[in-house]
C-alpha cells in the first residue's frame, strides 16, 4: 500500500501541472490528508480497490469514431470530453461566451481563478480519503458557470473515457465544478465509459452550487463495462427557492459507489434524487444519499428503483436530516427493489434524523420479486413471458423515467434498458 | 370447438376437478353455475393455461388441438380469451400500449406485419365507442384505481380488440351494480356472432337474463352434476344450490 501512495505522490510531481498557487496549497493539504486518511476510508467502505498496482494511463490514441457512439449529442450541445482524466480539446465543444463551459487549466484568466477559489473544494470534505485523493490528483477540472438569469439552450455533456491498454489497473480523477447563477437553468449529462482494455477506477468528485431561483437537471449515466469501478461523490449546495434534480442511472460496472450529499442552505429549496439500477453479473452498486434540511419550507423527494439479477448486489442508504430550524420540511423517500435471482441481495436502509417539529417526512422501502399473476395476465393476452417481464420492468422504473425532461435522453435510457433486457419495445410505456 | 374429456385436476393434494366433460360448438353460449368452491374458476384457469395446477387425467381439445400442451400465450393466439374474475392492477402500463403489444404478438405469431398506428387507433376507437368506454380510461395504467365496472368493461374491451373464438367470462358479473352489469352485458352481446362461442361462469342468474345461454351446466364438487337449457337457471334461482347438493 505504501508503494501505491508513493507512486501517486511522485506522479503528481512528475506531471508539473501549471496551476494557480491556491490550488497548489490545496493539493499539498490533500496529499497530507491522503497520507493519513485514504486507507482508513477504504477500510470503512470495505473496498479492496486500492490494494493494486495502479498505472496512470496516458494512451490517448483514440479517434472520433471511437467516442462518437457514446455521445448523446454531436451537435446542438456543449460538451467536455476527457480521456484518461485529461481534457481533450479536439473532441470537446466548450464555450466561454456569456457563460463558462470549459476547463480550469485552459484559457481561464486570473480574474476567473479568483472567482473559482470561492467555490472549489469548499463542499467536498477534506477529511475524506477519496475526496482528498481526487483533490490531490485531479488534473483538468470541468468548470460550468452559468451567469444570473441565463437559460442554457442545449444540454451539457460531460464525458469521461478511459483508454488504457493491457489490462492495467488505471486511476482516473474526474472533477466537476458547477455554479448556477440566480434564476439560471441548465441540464447536464455525465457519462463514464471504458474504451480500452484497462481496468479503470474512476474517483470522481462533483461540487454543485445552485443560487436563488435557479434550476439544475443533472443526469449520471453509469453504463460501464463489467471490470470498471466508479466512486462518485457529489455535493450540492442549494440557495433560496432553487431546484436541483439529480438522476443516477446505474447499469453496469464492477463496483459503483454513489455518495450524494445535498445541503439545503436556505428556505423553500427543492431537491430531487432519482435512481434506477438495473444490474446483472457480479456487481455492487452502492447508493448513499444524504439530504440535509437546515431551513424552513424545504422539500425533498427521493425515489430509487433497483432490479437485480444474477449475482448483483445493491445497497441503498438514504439519510435525511431535518435540523431544528427546518420547520415545515416536506421530505419523501422511497426505495423499491426487485430481485430476479436467488443469488442477488439488496440492503436498504432509510435513515431519518428529525430535530424539528411540524414536518412531513415519509419513507418506505420494498424488496420483492415479480408478480406472477401479472405475468400470467400478459401471457393470457398472447404476450410472451419474456416480453411480459420486460414490460413489467419498464413499468416498474417508469415512475423515474417519466420525469426525464430531455426526450433524446429518455429515448437513450429506454434503449439501454431494452438492450440490457434483450427486448425491442417499439413504444414508450 | 372446445372439447373437455374426463378432466381431473388437483392443486397439491387437493382434488379440484373430478371428471369434467364439456363440449362447446361455435356459435354457442354455455353457462357454468355452481356454489363457491365447486371448481368454476379452476376450470377457467386451466383452459387459459395458468400454472400451479396438475392435470391428473383427461384432456382438453380446442379445434382438434391438444390444448394442455400449449403455453398461455399460444392458447391466446389459438383464440382463447379469459376475462378475469379479479383483473390485476398493473401500474405503469397503459391499456392502449398493453393491447397494442398483445395485438402485435398475435400478428407476429401469424407471421403478419405489425399493425399500423392508424389502423390501431381506428380499431381502438371503434371498440371503445361500441362499449361506451371513456377514452381517458384507455390511457391510464391497467386497472389502477378503476371501479369494479371499469375493470370488467376493460376486460371486455380487450376481448373486443383480440376477437377470440372462445371467450371465458369468469364471474364477469360479480361486483357490478345493475347499470354496470347492463353495460357490460350489452357489450358482450354486441361481440357475439355465429363464429365465436362464450363460456360464462357465474353464481347468479342475473347476467344470464341479458346474455341468454344455450346450455347451462351446474358444477358441484368438481363435477358437472346437471346440464340443461336456460330454464335450469330459473329452477336454481328458486331452489338454490342446496337443491343440487341434496340431489
Amino acid at each position: 500500500m505504501i508503494d501505491i501512495k508513493k507512486k501517486i505522490i511522485s506522479s503528481y510531481f512528475k506531471k508539473k501541472i501549471p496551476w494557480h498557487e491556491y490550488f497548489h496549497t490545496l493539493r499539498f493539504d490533500a496529499i497530507k490528508t491522503l497520507k493519513k486518511k485514504v486507507f482508513t476510508t477504504i477500510e470503512a467502505w470495505n473496498i479492496p480497490l486500492l490494494n493494486r498496482d495502479y498505472m496512470f494511463s496516458h494512451n490517448t490514441s483514440i479517434e472520433w469514431k471511437d467516442i462518437q457512439p457514446h455521445l448523446l449529442y454531436t451537435t446542438d450541445s456543449y460538451r467536455l470530453v476527457f480521456v484518461n482524466g485529461v481534457y481533450s480539446a479536439r473532441f470537446s465543444k466548450p464555450t466561454q461566451r456569456y457563460k463558462n463551459i470549459c476547463v480550469f487549466s485552459h484559457g481561464l484568466s486570473p480574474e476567473k481563478y479568483v472567482y473559482i477559489i470561492a467555490y472549489y473544494a469548499k463542499l467536498s470534505s477534506s477529511q475524506d480519503g477519496f475526496n482528498a485523493l481526487n483533490t490531490a490528483l485531479a488534473q483538468d477540472v470541468a468548470y460550468i458557470h452559468i451567469p444570473d438569469g441565463l437559460r442554457v439552450e442545449h444540454p451539457i455533456q460531460l464525458v469521461y473515457f478511459s483508454s488504457g491498454v493491457d489490462s492495467h489497473y488505471t486511476l482516473i480523477f474526474p472533477r466537476n465544478l458547477v455554479i448556477l447563477g440566480k434564476g439560471s437553468y441548465a441540464e447536464i449529462i455525465e457519462k463514464h465509459y471504458t474504451l480500452g482494455s484497462d481496468i479503470p477506477l474512476s474517483n470522481s468528485v462533483t461540487e454543485i452550487y445552485t443560487d436563488t431561483h435557479s434550476h439544475l437537471e443533472y443526469f449520471k449515466i453509469q453504463n460501464e463495462i463489467s471490470k470498471s469501478s466508479l466512486i462518485d461523490q457529489t455535493f450540492i449546495y442549494q440557495k433560496f427557492k432553487s431546484k436541483c434534480s439529480i438522476s443516477t442511472f446505474s447499469f453496469g460496472g464492477k463496483l459503483v459507489r454513489n455518495n450524494l450529499h445535498i445541503y439545503q442552505r436556505d428556505s423553500k429549496v427543492c431537491s430531487k434524487l432519482n435512481g434506477i439500477s438495473i444490474l446483472h453479473g457480479k456487481i455492487l452498486v452502492d447508493h448513499h444519499t444524504v439530504i440535509e434540511h437546515a431551513y424552513p419550507n424545504g422539500k425533498s423527494n427521493e425515489i430509487y428503483k433497483g432490479i437485480f439479477d444474477d449475482k448483483a448486489k445493491g445497497v441503498f442508504n438514504g439519510k435525511i436530516i431535518v435540523r431544528k430550524e427546518a420547520k415545515k420540511t416536506d421530505a419523501f423517500q422511497r426505495n423499491n427493489n426487485i430481485l430476479l435471482s436467488r443469488k442477488t441481495s439488496v440492503k436498504t436502509k432509510p435513515h431519518l434524523e428529525i430535530f424539528a417539529d411540524d414536518v412531513l417526512c415519509s419513507h418506505g422501502c420494498t424488496i420483492g420479486k415479480f408478480n406472477e399473476q401479472a405475468i400470467f395476465y400478459f401471457r393470457s393476452r398472447g404476450i410472451s413471458e419474456k416480453e411480459a417481464r420486460a414490460q413489467l420492468m419498464f413499468a416498474f422504473v417508469q415512475e423515474v423515467l417519466e420525469h426525464i425532461p430531455i426526450p433524446k435522453l429518455k429515448k437513450h435510457i429506454y434503449e439501454i434498458i431494452s438492450k440490457k433486457m434483450n427486448v425491442y419495445l417499439n413504444f414508450y410505456l | 370447438m372446445l372439447n373437455i374429456i374426463d378432466l381431473h385436476v388437483r392443486i397439491k393434494e387437493k382434488k379440484i376437478l373430478r371428471g369434467i366433460n364439456l363440449k362447446i360448438k361455435k356459435g354457442e353460449i354455455h353457462a357454468i353455475m355452481g356454489p363457491n368452491g365447486s371448481g368454476k374458476s379452476t376450470l377457467s384457469s386451466i383452459i387459459a393455461g395458468k400454472e400451479g395446477y396438475e392435470v391428473t387425467h383427461g384432456s382438453i381439445f380446442f379445434e382438434g388441438k391438444n390444448l394442455l400442451k400449449y403455453s398461455p400465450e399460444k392458447r391466446a393466439h389459438l383464440g382463447i380469451f379469459l376475462s378475469f374474475q379479479y383483473p390485476i392492477e398493473i401500474p405503469g402500463v397503459s391499456i392502449t400500449n398493453f393491447i397494442r403489444t398483445a395485438i402485435n404478438s398475435f400478428r407476429e405469431a401469424k407471421g403478419l406485419e405489425e399493425m399500423t398506428a392508424t389502423e390501431m387507433l381506428k380499431k381502438i376507437h371503434k371498440n371503445s365507442t361500441l362499449l361506451g368506454i371513456d377514452k381517458n380510461l384507455l390511457y391510464r395504467s391497467i386497472n389502477e384505481g378503476f371501479s369494479g365496472g371499469e375493470k370488467k368493461l376493460t376486460e371486455i374491451f380487450q376481448m373486443a380488440m383480440l376477437e377470440p373464438k372462445l371467450a371465458i367470462l369468469d364471474e364477469t358479473d360479480s361486483g357490478l351494480d345493475i347499470d354496470a352489469l347492463r353495460i357490460v352485458a350489452n357489450g358482450i352481446n354486441s361481440l357475439k356472432n355465429r363464429e365465436n362461442a362464450l363460456l360464462i361462469i357465474t353464481h347468479y342468474n342475473r347476467i344470464l337474463q341479458y346474455i341468454v345461454p344455450d346450455y347451462v351446466h351446474v358444477l358441484y364438487q368438481g363435477q358437472i352434476v346437471k346440464s340443461g337449457d336456460k330454464k335450469l337457471t330459473m329452477e336454481l334461482e328458486k331452489k338454490g344450490y342446496d337443491w343440487i347438493k341434496t340431489h
